[in-house]
């Protein structure tokens, strides 16, 4: 069951069977640039990046991108940075990992974007794809489709926030432009 | 040309004088039966095996072996034989494997009499069959061709030749058979499997001079045979393919599973239980698990550091904003907007902390089980595997340097372990640092530093093998003779501390020399043109009171030694305090820095590598009165003495 969510549409993060959630993982897969000619190293890459910024009361405490692959408490693990893309086959190219039990009691937001490094807009990317997925049993919780998504280099995806003893997660899909989650803070805060 | 046959194709054979090639890898029997125009075979005279290897145009090997040659003459065959069936069987009874599955995919080839090949096949997918027809030749209009056949027969020979519709099969099965035995009999015998621990020749050595009665390893030495040398393994010893496997490491078969945690009941954590990590050997799953507890203890601690310092700062905020805001100074507005921001962040910080034990007890409940299990080069010196100390037969995968801990739970003590041959130098620092400022006087330190580098260089003697870790001692103004005498009455140095400025140069002059060659040997790729004097073990040179009797060549070298010597296994353990060496400047600074820094008191001057928190290390401290020191280095001297390799 795969949930297209629509903009500002909130899901409780509870399974069906009614347990919390306890580990979620922001997925981002893309299609790599074809190859060109004689000197392919040439080509011109597309590199995506996830990052996930976790807030205490609407101010960033720490962040987790691809220079900084775990959050000083363990709770959020990026599993590493992807230059490329993939084969564009559906494959997640980055993943971050969220262990939602963990995470420190003061961090009440976990804000996930996708940025464009290397410049180009989602319109020109192939294949690219953002989603959220249960990691207890591998079940997509919500999918963005970002190619053909006009002139923008960057998404911020969706928030996970606290909401009793639980988590919910909001999707935002909101279309901002930056080079890196810094340049999207501004973008990020009215959302929180 | 060689033609490669698949199964069921067939070829022309060009001559009627041929030799047939069969190559497997483990001892089989090579046969061949002769059948009429209806694919019959007429009698017990129709079958060539190695009880009755002639038959006219046809002769068969007389034993098992892994390599065959067949020869056949076509033109020599009766008229009425019109298909020669050749047959490859396993020996029965002979302890050899039972089923084609578990061998290499048997070879067969046709070739002329010069040797050219004519066609060959390769018999792929046989799995529990014990016989096998491999070829076919046979006459076609007058001219006789070979074809791939790869039928298999689970019952071995006495099915093939049903199936072929000799009347006897069973009697002649039987024959064969036991003509085969007869022939294995006669040959040599295979050589043993090779006992698990062969590759450490030291061990019989060690245990012949060992002190005391079968040490572990003599204890070890009967167990079962290995995976990989099981019997029907392809990868034995009798020809067949190359065996890859590095005799000494069995890295090719699996290790046992790890034990792992019982699952956990609802809401509440799993037991732990010791070697719950990754791994090939239980000590890597130790050191594995050890470092796991290390980056689990520094992130909980950052979660809750993180928390509480939030808490705090948006208390202040909020003060500062009811002190700021006009309305607060009249009634008790004020009053209560400051209770409530107090109560916020106390609410905060109890959760913060509730986290954190939750957390902790799990990791003192982890180290609980863990510290127990931890082998010789992991455990402290109060554990009671040092009692049991014996002489290692392998450099260890680390050495426990001290316990680190974290001013929230000071009791809960991670292991620091370091890899081994040691990667940096040692500093042992003698001078006072900023916690100590309350402890002792300067000849305390002194002697405490001391202490604790011999403690340090006894558990490295202790854990590497006799005679592969050589310690050399420059104590130049003799300051150090009381705490070095452990060493020296047990008589596991080198040679005598070297005094005096001459003694120092002495000592580095060798050891400078060392590295010198064993670099220029590697450069060169030529181990072997090292001086055959020349000591092959790690060598360690502890200096103490460091610059004292050092003179500017000497320094010189003593940085050459510390910035070349861990690549070539010569490694420093200074003793010193940096104020000493003050005159020389920034000169010695990357000589510090070279260093790992260890104190002989407790102090908080290590960083995590993940979140860098001020970590409180302690030496490893002999519990007061023990004698395990010097019980564990006079082993270590008997094993230097009689040469315990």
């Amino acid at each position: 069951m795969t949930v297209n969510m629509t903009k500002g549409q909130a899901i409780s993060l509870q399974k069906d069977d009614g347990g919390a959630l306890t580990a979620v993982r922001m997925g981002l897969g893309w299609q790599a640039a074809p190859r060109r000619g004689l000197f392919g190293s040439r080509t011109r890459e597309v590199d995506l990046d996830a990052s996930a910024v976790l807030f205490a009361d609407k101010q960033p405490i720490d962040v987790v991108f691809f220079k900084h692959l775990v959050s000083d408490d363990g709770s959020v693990r990026h599993t590493g940075d992807n230059l490329v893309g993939g084969a564009g086959q559906g494959g997640d190219d980055e993943s971050i990992l969220v262990d939602l039990a963990r995470i420190p009691v003061h961090i009440d937001q976990i804000v996930f974007t996708v940025n464009s490094f290397t410049g180009q807009t989602f319109q020109e990317v192939q294949n690219a794809f953002c989603r959220l997925v249960d990691e207890t049993n591998g079940q997509e919780l919500a999918r963005y489709t970002l190619d053909g998504g006009g002139q923008y280099t960057a998404q911020i995806m969706a928030k996970v926030h606290r909401a009793g003893a639980g988590w919910q997660m909001t999707a935002i899909g909101n279309p901002a432009n930056g080079r890196t989650f810094q340049d999207l803070m501004p973008s990020i805060l009215p959302h929180l | 040309m060689t033609a490669e046959l698949v199964r069921g194709q067939n070829h022309p054979l060009p001559e009627t004088r041929l030799e047939i090639r069969v190559s497997v890898g483990k001892p089989i029997v090579a046969g061949a039966t002769l059948s009429d125009d209806r694919g019959k075979v007429r009698g017990t005279d129709w079958v060539a095996h190695p009880g009755s290897p002639t038959l006219p145009g046809l002769e068969v090997p007389r034993q098992a072996a892994a390599d065959h040659r067949l020869a056949v003459d076509l033109g020599a065959v009766p008229e009425a034989v019109h298909r020669v069936n050749v047959l490859l069987a396993l020996p029965v009874g002979a302890g050899g494997p039972v089923s084609f599955g578990s061998l290499a995919a048997p070879f067969v080839a046709v070739t002329g009499l010069d040797g050219t090949e004519v066609a060959s096949y390769t018999i792929t997918d046989l799995d529990a069959e014990s016989a096998v027809v491999a070829l076919e030749l046979y006459r076609r209009h007058d001219a006789w061709k070979v074809r791939a056949v790869g039928q298999g027969y689970a019952g071995g020979l006495a099915d093939m030749l049903t199936d072929q519709g000799l009347p006897q099969a069973h009697e002649l099965a039987g024959a064969i058979n036991e003509a085969v035995a007869r022939g294995l009999a006669r040959s040599v015998a295979a050589p043993p499997p090779r006992p698990p621990d062969e590759a450490r020749v030291r061990a019989t050595g060690q245990t012949a001079a060992g002190p005391a009665g079968p040490g572990p390893e003599s204890a070890a030495a009967p167990q079962p045979v290995p995976a990989p040398h099981q019997p029907g393994d392809a990868s034995g010893t009798t020809g067949g393919p190359v065996n890859y496997t590095h005799p000494g490491r069995q890295t090719s078969a699996p290790p046992p599973p790890p034990p792992a945690a019982a699952p956990a009941e609802p809401g509440r954590a799993a037991q732990p239980v010791a070697g719950d990590a990754t791994g090939w050997s239980m000590e890597e799953r130790l050191y594995n698990q050890v470092w796991g507890m290390f980056e689990d203890l520094a992130r909980a601690t950052a979660a809750y550091r993180s928390a509480v310092d939030f808490a705090e700062s948006r208390m202040d905020q909020e003060l500062d904003k009811v002190l700021s805001d006009p309305r607060s100074r009249i009634g008790n507005t004020g009053d209560l907007a400051r209770e409530a921001a107090r109560t916020k962040h106390g609410l905060l910080v109890d959760r913060a902390r509730d986290a954190l034990d939750r957390d902790l007890d799990q990791l003192a409940a982890e180290s609980g089980v863990v510290e127990p299990a931890l082998p010789m080069a992991f455990a402290g010196w109060d554990s009671p595997v040092w009692h049991a100390y014996r002489t290692p037969m392998e450099i260890p995968m680390a050495l426990r340097l001290g316990d680190l801990h974290l001013p929230e739970r000071p009791d809960l003590r991670i292991p620091m372990l370091v890899r081994l041959p040691l990667e940096r130098g040692l500093w042992i620092d003698s001078g006072r640092s900023s916690g100590t400022d309350t402890l002792a006087d300067t000849d305390q330190l002194r002697r405490l530093a001391m202490d604790s580098a011999v403690a340090h260089a006894a558990r490295l003697l202790a854990v590497y093998p006799p005679g592969e870790f050589t310690v050399h001692v420059i104590d130049a103004a003799g300051a150090a003779a009381g705490a070095l005498s452990p060493l020296v009455t047990a008589g596991v140095l080198d040679g005598a501390p070297a005094a005096g400025a001459a003694g120092v140069s002495a000592v580095l002059a060798k050891l400078t020399q060392r590295v010198d060659l064993v670099q220029m040997a590697i450069r060169a790729g030529a181990a072997d043109a090292l001086p055959p004097d020349l000591d092959t073990a790690e060598q360690l040179l502890i200096v103490n009171d460091f610059p004292h009797g050092f003179d500017d060549r000497a320094v010189t070298q003593l940085r050459y030694l510390a910035d070349e010597g861990p690549a070539v296994g010569v490694h420093l353990m200074l003793v010193a305090d940096r104020e000493d060496a003050a005159e020389y400047g920034p000169l010695l600074d990357p000589l510090w820095r070279a260093l790992l820094r260890l104190t002989p008191v407790a102090d908080d001057h290590l960083a995590d590598p993940w979140v860098g928190h001020a970590w409180t290390y302690e030496p490893p401290m002999v519990p007061p009165g023990s004698r395990v020191l010097k019980q564990v280095l006079d082993q270590v001297a008997h094993a230097r003495r009689t040469g315990g390799r």
